[in-house]
C-alpha cells in the first residue's frame, strides 16, 4: 500500500535518508524502530512530502506520490500523526478535529467521522470547546490521534506517539493503534518504545544513521541480537 | 461580537457565527455589549452638544481609518500570525490609487485610454473617478499588490518576513515621491470630495462638506469590514490561518496550502489597508508621500497588540484609544502643562514612540492578552493559572503546548 524505494532525502548539505526502502501492505502495523536522529521523523516527512527526497520513489496505493502535493497526499488517504503531539494549541478541541478534515468537504460524511472519533475518544468530546493547549498530554495525544482520523484516512503515520507520556497512558495509545486498525485503516507507526511497538506490529524494520539496517517481522525482531542490545535494554 | 465564542466551536460543522443558531434575540442577548455600544455610536454625532462637536465627529472619523486598517491588520498578525512591519504600504496605495484615478489624469483618447504624465497634454477627455468604484478599485489595487509582495515572501518566517514587510513599507511612499507621473513631491491636491451616490434609482444626493456623513461613511465601511472578517474567521479559510500560526508543519500535515493560506490573509489584510487609504484620500482631498511613514505601521501595530491579537473588539477599542492618545491626549498635556509654565520647551509629541513602547512592554507584562482579549486567549491564560493552582503534580504533567502560554507574543516569533 506505501512502498519507499531506494529513497535518498537531504536537509541542505546533510544526508539524512540513504537509500530507504521499505513497505507496509494493506491491513498491518507495521513499526520502524532507531535511536534519536537516526531519521526517522524525516522518513515521516518524506512520506508525507513536507521534505521531497532527491533519489528514489515514494507511492501510495501504486501512485508514485514523491513530487505530490502534501494536501492531495492526504486527500488520497495518507495523513500524518506528527510527533510530540502537535495540536493546535490555540484551537479548540473541536476546531482541531476540524482542521483534521481540512481537505474534505462531504460535511455528512465529516459528521460521521466526527462521531466516530468522539465515540473512539469520549475525552475529546467532554471537552469539545476547551482549547487544545489546556488538555493533558494523553489527551493531546488522544487529539492528534482523533484529527488524522478526521481525514478519514487509509494509512495512518504515528511519529511516536508514546513520547513522553506515562506507561499507563503508552498502554492506553498502543490499545487506541490497535483498535484502529481492527476498523480497517493501516498504520505505520515510527517508536522508540520497541517493546510496545513490536508488541502489536506486524512486521518492523530497523533505521540507523538514515538507513535501513533490518526488516523482519516484529515476532522476530523481538528475539534479534542486534534489536535487543540496542532498543530492548538487554 | 467576539469571533471565538465557545458556541461557535460547538456547533461543529457550521460556519456560521451566531444569528443563523439562535435568533436575533438570543444574538442581542449574548452581545448586549456590542449592541448598546453599537447604538452610542451610532446616535453619538445627536448627542453631542458641546461647542466642539464638529471637532469630536472629525477625530472620530480620522479615528475609524485607524479603526479599518488595525482590522485588516490584525488578520495578518492577529489571525494568520505573519509579523507585518511595513502595512503603510497598503495604506498609501490605496490613498494613491483614489489620487490617481480622481486627479484627471486618466485620458480617454481616440485609440484608448492613457495616462497623462506632468508637462505632457494628452487630447482628449478626463476621466475622473469618484470615490464610489475606487473604494473597489483601491482595495483590488491593495489586495494585488499584497500578493505580489506575498509571492515571493511569504515562504520566510517571523524575523525574515518582518525585515522585508518592513523595507515595503519604505519603498512604496519613496517611489510615489521619486516619481513626478505618481504626484512626485507635490503629490495630489484638491482631489473631489465624494459627492451624491450613484445608484440605479438615480443619484442619492448628500453634502460631504458635513463632517456627520464622512462619520457614517467611515462607520459604514468599518461595519462592513467587521462583518467580513468574522464571517472568514469562522470558515475554514478563519481556522486555517489560526492553525499556521499555531503550528505550520501540523497544518500542512492537514493538508493546508501554507502559501496560499498566508497568500489570502496578506491579500484580505491589504485590501481593508487599501479601503482606508482611499477614503482617508478622499476625506482629507489631499495625498503627498509624506503623509505615509513608518510610523503609521507601528501605529496600526500598537492598536492591534494593545487591544488584543485576534480579537475584534479589542482592536476596535485598541485603534481608538491609540488614534485618542496620539491626536489628542499629547496636545492636551502639552498645552495644560505649558499653561502652567512647566516644562515649557518640551513637547510631548516627541515622545511619542518612546510612549508607545513603554505601553507595548507594560502590556506584555501585565495584560499580555490585550486590553479585550479574543475569548480563547482568555481561556487560554485563565485556564493556565488554575492549572498552576491545582499543585505540583498537574504542573508535572502540564502538556508541551502550554509552553506558548508562557511566551503569550509567541506567534509573532515563528
Amino acid at each position: 500500500m506505501l512502498k519507499l524505494d531506494g529513497v535518498d532525502t537531504y536537509y541542505g548539505p546533510s544526508h539524512i535518508l540513504k537509500n530507504v526502502s521499505l513497505e507496509v501492505n494493506q491491513g498491518e502495523i507495521v513499526t520502524l524502530l532507531g535511536a534519536n536522529a537516526a531519521g526517522k521523523t524525516t522518513t515521516m516527512k518524506t512520506i508525507l512530502g513536507l521534505v521531497r527526497p532527491t533519489k528514489g520513489a515514494v507511492s501510495f496505493a501504486d501512485q508514485r506520490i514523491d513530487r505530490t502535493p502534501t494536501k492531495e497526499i492526504v486527500s488520497r488517504g495518507l495523513v500524518l500523526v506528527p510527533e510530540a503531539r502537535r495540536v493546535f494549541p490555540r484551537m479548540s478541541v473541536m476546531e482541531n478535529l476540524q482542521m483534521g478534515a481540512y481537505i474534505r468537504k462531504d460535511t455528512a460524511a465529516i459528521q460521521a467521522d466526527l462521531d466516530r472519533v468522539l465515540t473512539l475518544f469520549p475525552r475529546l468530546k467532554e471537552r469539545a470547546t476547551q482549547l487544545a493547549g489546556t488538555l493533558s498530554g494523553g489527551e493531546q495525544q488522544m487529539l492528534a490521534i482523533g484529527r488524522a482520523l478526521m481525514a478519514s484516512p487509509r494509512l495512518v503515520c504515528m511519529d511516536e506517539p508514546s513520547m513522553g507520556l506515562s506507561p499507563i497512558l503508552v498502554q492506553t495509545v498502543f490499545d487506541t493503534i490497535q483498535r484502529i486498525r481492527d476498523q480497517g485503516v493501516t498504520v505505520f507507526l515510527v517508536e522508540q518504545n520497541a517493546f510496545m511497538a513490536l508488541n502489536i506490529a506486524d512486521r518492523g524494520y530497523v533505521l540507523q544513521q538514515g538507513r535501513i539496517v533490518l526488516a523482519d517481522t516484529a515476532k522476530n525482531l523481538l528475539t534479534n541480537d542486534l534489536v535487543r542490545r540496542a532498543y530492548l535494554g538487554g | 461580537m467576539t469571533a471565538s465564542t465557545p458556541s461557535a466551536a460547538k456547533a461543529g460543522g457550521a460556519n456560521q457565527p451566531g444569528p443563523s443558531q439562535g435568533g436575533v434575540i438570543q444574538y442581542v442577548q449574548r452581545h448586549w455589549v456590542a449592541v448598546v455600544v453599537l447604538a452610542l455610536v451610532i446616535a453619538f454625532p445627536f448627542l453631542d452638544f458641546t461647542s466642539d462637536a464638529v471637532t469630536h465627529v472629525t477625530v472620530l472619523v480620522n479615528a475609524g481609518v485607524f479603526v479599518l486598517m488595525a482590522l485588516g491588520l490584525n488578520i495578518v498578525v492577529g489571525y494568520a500570525g505573519l509579523l507585518d512591519l511595513g502595512y503603510v504600504a497598503f495604506f498609501t496605495l490605496g490613498a494613491y490609487s483614489y489620487a490617481m484615478a480622481n486627479f484627471g489624469n486618466i485620458i480617454r483618447t481616440k485609440s484608448g485610454i492613457a495616462y497623462q504624465v506632468p508637462g505632457q497634454t494628452i487630447p482628449g477627455t478626463p476621466i475622473t473617478l469618484s470615490v464610489w468604484p475606487m473604494l473597489l478599485g483601491g482595495l483590488v489595487v491593495a489586495a494585488v499588490f499584497g500578493i505580489l509582495l506575498g509571492a515571493p515572501t511569504l515562504r520566510l518566517r517571523g524575523d525574515y518576513l518582518a525585515i522585508v514587510t518592513l523595507g515595503f513599507g519604505e519603498i512604496v511612499p519613496i517611489i510615489f515621491h521619486n516619481n513626478a507621473a505618481l504626484g512626485g513631491a507635490f503629490g495630489f491636491t484638491g482631489l473631489d470630495l465624494p459627492s451624491s451616490i450613484p445608484t440605479p434609482l438615480g443619484p442619492i444626493k448628500f453634502s460631504f462638506l458635513n463632517q456627520v456623513t464622512f462619520y457614517y461613511f467611515i462607520l459604514i465601511l468599518c461595519l462592513l469590514a467587521v462583518l467580513l472578517v468574522l464571517s472568514i474567521r469562522n470558515s475554514r479559510f478563519g481556522r486555517a490561518w489560526i492553525a499556521i500560526r499555531e503550528d505550520e508543519t501540523a497544518a500542512a500535515a492537514s493538508g493546508v496550502n501554507l502559501v496560499r493560506t498566508k497568500l489570502l490573509a496578506f491579500a484580505m489584510g491589504a485590501s481593508l489597508g487599501g479601503l482606508a487609504g482611499v477614503f482617508y484620500a478622499s476625506h482629507l482631498t489631499t495625498v503627498t508621500y509624506d503623509q505615509f511613514d513608518f510610523s503609521i505601521s507601528i501605529y496600526v501595530l500598537v492598536m492591534v497588540v494593545l487591544g488584543g491579537m485576534g480579537s475584534i473588539p479589542g482592536v476596535i477599542a485598541g485603534a481608538v484609544v491609540v488614534y485618542f492618545v496620539n491626536s489628542y491626549v499629547l496636545g492636551y498635556l502639552n498645552n495644560t502643562l505649558h499653561d502652567h509654565n512647566i516644562l515649557v520647551n518640551f513637547d510631548f509629541s516627541q515622545i511619542r514612540n518612546l510612549l508607545y513602547g513603554l505601553v507595548l512592554i507594560l502590556m506584555m507584562i501585565l495584560r499580555p492578552e490585550g486590553l479585550i482579549p479574543s475569548a480563547r486567549r482568555r481561556q487560554e491564560l485563565h485556564t493556565f493559572e488554575q492549572r498552576t493552582d491545582e499543585g505540583a503534580v498537574e504542573a508535572l504533567d502540564a502538556p508541551p503546548g502550554l509552553g506558548v502560554v508562557g511566551n503569550p507574543d509567541g506567534q509573532l516569533e515563528e
